[in-house]
């Protein structure tokens, strides 16, 4: 019997999409230590990586990265398959839904702050439409929704704003991949 | 480099819907559902469904004796209960729909409705 061997060909693009999607697995790995006062507000920081990969890299990128870090972010904090796997990833397909419609702005007059407050309305809309309809059926959620709202719309602003400064930085330069 | 000229004219325009859809989001989730009715529950079934219109005290039967529900001024409240700790009496006047007053020990309790369902206006 021989050993066999699968080898997978990864191109530098991939190589490229992994390193991003490492990036923005440290900054929710960070983030999950800052205490929350209601369970699903939080700052949200690994999507300014999802953003600046979005205007640097596209939109398939961006998806990779995004899906990328839900997944490996759920096996760090072992949540795998619980339902704060599943709504993370109902957050994060919302927000990939909101930015493939939201980058067909004029770039003159919209930036990345533009980007993050609508993905981070559709973040908080797929999860609390998930909680609704699988979670916590119950209208007592409505009570909730302000709050959400409100936290969605400062912490899109402040992710919007780091991305676009990181992105105006004259250092940054793009990776050719 | 201050924060502001990272912000295009076309963000502006997005924090201010952003601002005013919270806003609006605040007035019809915390301020929404006037009651119009009260329902009566004894031992998990409606016991009665009252309107809060006249001014009125039905007593209801539990396993412990009797909860008095006074409804008064389109407000309503269980004003006396066999209970032995009193918390759905202490809870007071229930004044918005959807506001619920449970006597967990007499099996009775009194939930305001009015209007449509609440969750009608579940959207974002």
């Amino acid at each position: 019997m021989t050993a066999s061997t699968i080898r997978l060909a990864a191109t530098p693009a991939d190589h490229h999409i992994a390193r991003m999607a490492a990036l923005a697995l440290g900054l929710s790995v960070l983030e999950a230590a800052i205490p929350s006062p209601l369970p699903g507000v939080k700052p949200g920081l690994s999507n300014i990586v999802t953003l600046i990969v979005l205007a640097r890299y596209g939109w398939r990128a961006a998806a990779w990265v995004s899906l990328l870090r839900v997944l490996a972010g759920s096996l760090l904090m072992g949540n795998f398959l619980a339902p704060g796997f599943f709504l993370s990833l109902s957050g994060a397909l919302c927000s990939l839904a909101a930015l493939a419609a939201s980058r067909h702005l004029p770039q003159r007059w919209f930036g990345p702050v533009t980007h993050s407050i609508f993905a981070a309305y559709a973040h908080i809309t797929g999860q609390l439409l998930l909680v609704y309809f699988w979670l916590i059926p119950h209208t007592g959620l409505l009570y909730l929704v302000p709050i959400f709202a409100t936290a969605a719309l400062v912490f899109g602003t402040v992710n919007g704003l780091i991305a676009s400064y990181y992105l105006n930085e004259p250092q940054t330069e793009p990776v050719k991949a | 480099m201050s924060p502001v000229e990272h912000i295009k004219p076309g963000d502006w325009i997005s924090i201010l819907l952003g601002l005013l859809f919270t806003a609006w989001l605040a007035t019809t989730a915390w301020h929404g559902g006037a009651a119009d009715t009260a329902i009566i529950r004894s031992g998990g079934k409606i016991f009665r469904e009252v309107p809060l219109s006249r001014d009125q005290i039905i007593e209801v039967p539990g396993p412990l004796g009797l909860s008095q529900i006074a409804i008064h001024n389109r407000q309503a409240r269980i004003a006396a209960d066999p209970s032995p700790r009193q918390y759905c009496v202490r809870q007071g006047w229930l004044k918005q729909s959807g506001e619920i007053s449970i006597c967990l020990p007499n099996q009775v309790s009194v939930e305001l409705n009015g209007g449509g369902k609440r969750y009608d206006s579940l959207n974002y």
